[in-house]
């Protein structure tokens, strides 16, 4: 069945569908549609969880992290300041292994303060554990919760997982959705049943106090963890294109990029704009192609150096900015494609929401063109910015 | 329950390495014993999470969980949905400390009092955060030495007295609040019970003497506790659905010196100090055990202002 929804309805049937069990929540926009979704569903008896109206994100992942210990699939959703609020409870859910799903509606982290897209939110938590996937539609957004249950719980992974999505871009904008059966995402996504829970039955101490005899190897776990889950992406994304007919890749999605000589790395909706952009240059006769980035934890270093062995420069977007020059996905690009030597070029566009058009996407695959052809083109180029670039 | 009844199934064994006479693991065991073992522990941080749960050991035969300082409350509240969404019949009990409460857990303690969890929040005020090494909380009595409030040649100790902690937490209009001190144990085991036996949000405050942060006698904890009770610096009461009871009276009110004389944290006190702390008590004492229309139990004269200033204290502040 297709229905016309936001990007947020979609996060919140995708978490129903996955039968999660407890749902603590506290609005921030623009993640605040994604819990009222939720408490709908559950006042109107279509979903039978425990919905707790916290008092902060803090207590947010505080609850979620303890029912998620207790045996319970848990589910949340974030954005921006919350997630910066909770920050010190999402590095505490990954190490004690604990797959709680949250979305994160991404938004800029004032300050100043402002409320639209922006990565500067979740890539603070990209070294807490957490795997973190980026989605580019409506469809997407609800398809990956339901994958996300199935890579987080898998015995070779137990993480927490972010799927993230663009601030009002998707969250606020109907696109229509093919909304899965409920059988189906039954067979595809068995209920949660850890091994080591809080149970009388059976007492086990999660948390304990870790002396420096045992941490290292405790964090090599969750490092080897972390690097398994590329595996279980894989496998599962491809269990869930044959049964629900929609493919996405794994942990990155290439578009004409059999034959291409300049390559755009992209997260969330610019693929879209890109793919687009594409197609048109394409027509033009010009050789370009697209790889969209969809997890950034766990980082796919050996797919991009695969995806782009033949091609003479890559051109990387970011939405948000490191502060040693470029963007996070630039750094961790160039880090993965070390030892080839073709030039990558940061694209920085629509950073704070400011629109990301086909025009400022035309120019990055110029700029990406014409570096292998010996023009002078800057590792770093800030788009359709006022007054001095880097 | 008798305390000869009192079952020890050892769920918070022997082998904890809190300091010998610690007020906070005496009160735990107890507890614990009277929970029993259908019982999931949340400890935020504090010398809980270290003396009885540092990996590879754990003192805990029930469940055991730790993450964080702020967020009793909220954990708590997590786990009792898990296991209410799972049918099981579990009672979580969080133990933390002055600091987790009063100041950093407040909110977290506030969210989950006022949504009525059905939980057990059990605060061990040891009256300052002695994990990282006695630095004065919320908790924190007139006059005490602590390293944040240290007896200087401008200013002596603690200036402010102790939140009173209790009427905030009533004031949630929760079904349960009660003080406990493990000197009278009669009083503790019937408010355990009592509290493990309430459904919604309870609050059970014990007062646990620390033998390094309060320089006292580890022989001494209990007598200190007695006390404070004797003394009027800590009361004995519950709170049941908005009715506030006296469980304790002590007989004649001991001054507040020989509490204090106890103890390292308060010796440097000057006369002008414990006058103003005995006022502080003389009101409590006066607001707990004063029977109405009755005269004023304790007629101390209180000095001129309630926060009594000292002439360097206000020369360092302003007036």
């Amino acid at each position: 069945m297709k229905k016309v929804i936001t990007g947020d309805h979609a996060v919140a049937i995708g978490a129903k569908l996955s039968r999660v069990e407890v749902v603590p929540a506290y609005p921030i926009t623009p993640q605040t549609l994604i819990i009222e979704h939720i408490a709908d569903f559950v006042n109107d008896g279509e979903m039978d969880a425990k919905f707790l109206t916290m008092e902060s994100e803090h207590s947010v992942m505080s609850a979620a992290a303890a029912a998620e210990a207790a045996g319970a699939r848990v589910f949340t959703a974030t954005s921006s300041q919350g997630l910066a609020f909770m920050h010190e409870m999402v590095y505490a859910t990954a190490p004690l292994r604990l797959p709680v799903v949250m979305a994160n509606a991404n938004r800029t982290l004032g300050g100043p303060p402002g409320i639209w897209c922006e990565y500067n939110d979740s890539m603070g938590v990209r070294d807490s554990g957490w795997l973190q996937a980026y989605v580019e539609d409506n469809q997407e957004a609800l398809d990956m919760i339901i994958l996300a249950y199935r890579i987080a719980e898998d015995r070779r992974v137990m993480l927490p997982i972010m799927p993230c999505l663009d601030g009002f871009v998707l969250t606020h904008t109907v696109e229509p959705v093919e909304i899965p059966e409920q059988h189906d995402v039954d067979s595809f996504l068995p209920p949660y049943e850890p091994d080591v829970i809080l149970d009388p039955a059976r007492p086990a101490m999660i948390g304990t106090f870790m002396p420096v005899e045992y941490i290292m190897e405790l964090r090599r776990q969750t490092a080897g963890a972390v690097e398994s889950a590329k595996k279980v992406i894989q496998e599962v994304n491809d269990e869930f294109a044959t049964l629900f007919g929609r493919d996405y890749g794994g942990l990155i999605d290439t578009y004409q990029m059999d034959d291409a000589e300049a390559a755009l790395v992209t997260m969330g909706t610019v693929t879209s704009t890109s793919r687009q952009v594409v197609d048109e240059l394409r027509q033009e006769g010009k050789k370009v192609g697209l790889i969209k980035l969809r997890f950034f934890r766990p980082f796919p270093s050996e797919e991009l150096k695969n995806a782009l062995k033949d091609t003479a420069a890559v051109g990387v977007v970011d939405r948000s900015l490191s502060f040693i020059g470029g963007g996070q996905a630039f750094n961790e690009v160039r880090s993965a494609l070390y030892g080839i030597s073709i030039p990558i070029i940061n694209h920085l566009a629509g950073l704070g929401g400011r629109d990301v058009t086909e025009m400022q996407i035309k120019k990055m695959f110029e700029l990406t063109l014409s570096a292998p052809k010996g023009e002078k083109v800057k590792a770093v180029n800030w788009h359709n910015t006022r007054g001095e670039t880097v | 329950m008798r305390i000869k009844d009192l079952p020890d199934d050892n769920l918070f064994t022997a082998g904890h390495t809190a300091c010998p006479g610690c007020g906070v693991a005496l009160s735990i065991r107890n507890a614990i014993r009277i929970l029993g073992k259908d019982t999931s522990v949340y400890v935020p941080a504090s010398c809980a999470v270290v003396f009885g749960s540092t990996y590879p050991y754990g003192a805990w035969k029930v469940p055991f969980f730790h993450t964080a300082f702020e967020n009793t409350g909220a954990c708590l509240t997590g786990m009792q949905a898990a296991f209410e969404k799972k049918g099981k019949k579990v009672i979580s009990v969080g133990f933390a400390g002055d600091g987790g409460t009063y100041d950093i857990g407040l909110q977290s303690m506030s969210g989950a009092a006022e949504r009525n969890d059905d939980v057990l929040y059990i605060c061990v005020d040891n009256e300052a955060y002695m994990n990282t090494g006695i630095q004065r909380s919320g908790g924190t009595p007139f006059g005490a030495w602590t390293t944040t409030t240290p007896v200087g040649s401008k200013v002596q100790g603690n200036r402010t007295f102790k939140k009173n902690l209790g009427e905030i937490v009533a004031a949630h209009d929760i079904p349960y609040y009660a003080t406990l001190s493990i000197g009278h144990p009669l009083d503790f085991i019937k408010k355990v019970e009592k509290a493990k036996n309430i459904k919604g949000f309870r609050f059970l405050h014990m007062f646990t003497p620390c033998v390094p942060g309060w320089k006292i006698d580890p022989a001494k904890t209990i007598a200190v506790t007695k006390l404070a009770v004797e003394s009027g610096m800590w009361t004995l009461y519950e709170v049941e659905n908005g009715e506030k009871k006296i469980t304790y009276k002590p007989g004649k009110m001991k001054s507040v010196k020989d509490y204090l004389m106890m103890q390292g944290r308060f010796r440097h006190m000057s006369e002008e100090d414990i006058k103003t702390l005995q006022g502080w008590v003389c009101k409590k004492w006066n607001l707990h055990y004063k029977e109405k229309g009755a005269p004023e139990v304790c007629e101390i004269e209180l000095p001129e202002e309630h926060h009594a200033v000292t002439e360097e204290h206000r020369e360092l502040h302003g007036p």
